[in-house]
């Protein structure tokens, strides 16, 4: 089932089971609070830990990576240019985040039917935000700063805290997929 | 040389700053068309930001691309004080540098290391007839990129397999290239002729149908079927998944039918200069 709202639900990190069960695709939330970077370079690194059994720089429960690679933040800016980049690129690692307790993950396009399943069985849900406006994401980015891995400059993990980042839920915890399902909505012959 | 490097130093700025009008018209029109009203939420987030863009000497994409480069250099024209490839990359360089654009290009597809300045760039030389030079500037995002395919059709396949191959390559894409997209095809010529034609055929206005009667009725034609496919803005559904469909044609071999989609997303950026 599709909810197609006007009104948006806020959401403050960290965040719980409860709240994440509550969320259905098509709706619009108001991300709020810390949430975190990460692309597919600090991916593989938390991964590389995790096989060797070492702790991780930051604790993920109750959190949400934010796929991004900002541009330069200019003298006068908290954070340059910070729209979504593709998520598929962290398909291959984010199971193993879902179950350590992540448990949302903003980006844009398409998730494997891996990292859905993995959504589904720990509860957590995928957001899409709007890919392209960067420059009026970056708005609602309050601060930013380097967590992990400088040397992977807009790479590295930061930790941002935003105030009414618009997002959509587009995979839920019952293994719904908006972008299947939108586009059956709108499609003809 | 000097004036090179900075025409394209200031075009690479100005591309990723200031979303040009025909995008912005198109996105009026798509909010009009959108049925979808997430999908007209959407649109209107397009708008504001490229106009936060513009305003702001900000780029509208965190993803400030690859720098694209096309040169038509006038047959009568010498160019004087070094390579124009070495004053090309210096433009790059220092727009990407100064502007605080991404630098988003490694040295190596394999091992992966970034150049840190954004170069190289990738250069299109034509020469052309007269005394001038013209300097284009198109960066292009690896979202859009990535999604873009080419296929070697059998000339049998014809206008039949073109189609179907420009929709399969759209839905593949879905939601990763950002749309509302920018379709690009070239059809015809050897296989690396067909991915420039496909590549030009983004640098057209939006919107503004080919010269070629058959072809600008294959454009509408490919534009209404790609926007049939209910992907829409963001992928999320909606009826506006592309502004707009532009094909570009060339002579072909009797054994060849070479397909190439280039997709570009919204962010559709192309600035030229005249020296
Ligand atoms: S596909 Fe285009 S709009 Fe989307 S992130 Fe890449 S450059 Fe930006």
């Amino acid at each position: 089932m599709i909810v197609v709202t006007i009104t948006k639900i806020k959401l403050t990190t960290p965040i719980s089971d409860e709240d994440v069960r509550k969320l259905r695709i098509g709706q619009k939330v108001l991300l709020n609070g810390v949430i975190y970077t990460g692309r597919d370079a600090a991916h593989k690194k938390l991964v590389e830990l995790l096989n060797n059994g070492q702790e991780l720089p930051l604790d993920l429960h109750g959190q949400i990576i934010y796929y991004v690679g900002p541009s330069p933040a200019k003298p006068e800016q908290v954070i340059g240019s910070a729209g979504p980049t593709t998520s598929g690129r962290m398909d291959l690692y984010a199971p193993r985040l879902i179950a350590l307790g992540l448990k949302g993950m903003v980006g844009k396009g398409k998730r494997s039917p891996e990292v859905i399943k993995a959504m589904k069985q720990h509860k957590a849900v995928y957001f899409a935000a709007v890919g392209g406006a960067a420059a009026l994401i970056s708005k609602c980015i309050k601060q930013c700063e380097v967590v992990a891995y400088p040397e992977l400059g807009p790479e590295a993990i930061h930790r941002l805290e935003v105030e009414n980042m618009p997002v959509i839920v587009v995979n839920d915890t019952l293994g719904g997929d908006l972008y299947a399902e939108g586009t059956k909505i709108y499609a003809t012959s | 040389m000097g004036r090179i490097t900075q025409a394209v130093a200031k075009l690479c700025k100005d591309a990723n700053y200031y979303l040009g009008e025909d995008v912005i018209e198109a996105f009026n029109n798509a909010y009009e068309q959108e049925l979808s009203l997430t999908g007209k939420e959407i649109i209107e987030q397009l708008i504001k930001n490229a106009d936060i863009a513009r305003a702001e000497d900000v780029p509208m994409c965190q993803d400030t691309g690859f720098a694209v480069v096309f040169v038509e250099l006038g047959q009568d024209v010498h160019i004087v004080g070094g390579s124009l490839e070495d004053a090309i990359n210096e433009g790059v360089r220092q727009g990407y540098t100064e502007g605080y654009l991404r630098k988003s290009i490694v040295g190596h597809p394999l091992e992966r290391v970034n150049t840190g300045d954004n170069t190289p760039a990738v250069i299109h030389l034509k020469l052309v007839p007269g005394d001038q030079l013209k300097i284009t500037v198109a960066p292009k995002g690896g979202g859009s990129e990535n999604m873009s395919a080419i296929k070697m059709l059998k000339p049998a396949e014809g206008v039949d397999g073109v189609k179907k191959f420009v929709l399969d390559t759209v839905k593949e894409a879905g939601p990763n290239p950002c749309p509302p997209i920018i379709v690009g095809v070239g059809i015809g010529g050897t296989f690396e002729k067909a991915a420039l034609l496909a590549k030009e055929a983004l640098l057209r206005p939006v919107g503004v149908p080919s010269h070629k009667p058959e072809i600008a009725e294959l454009e509408k034609e490919l534009l209404k079927k790609v926007n049939n496919l209910g992907i829409g803005p963001q992928g999320l559904g909606g009826r506006i998944t592309a502004l707009a469909v532009h094909v570009n044609i060339y002579p072909a071999h009797i054994a060849s039918l070479p397909v190439a989609v280039n997709i570009n997303c919204h962010a559709s950026r192309h600035k030229e200069v005249i020296l």
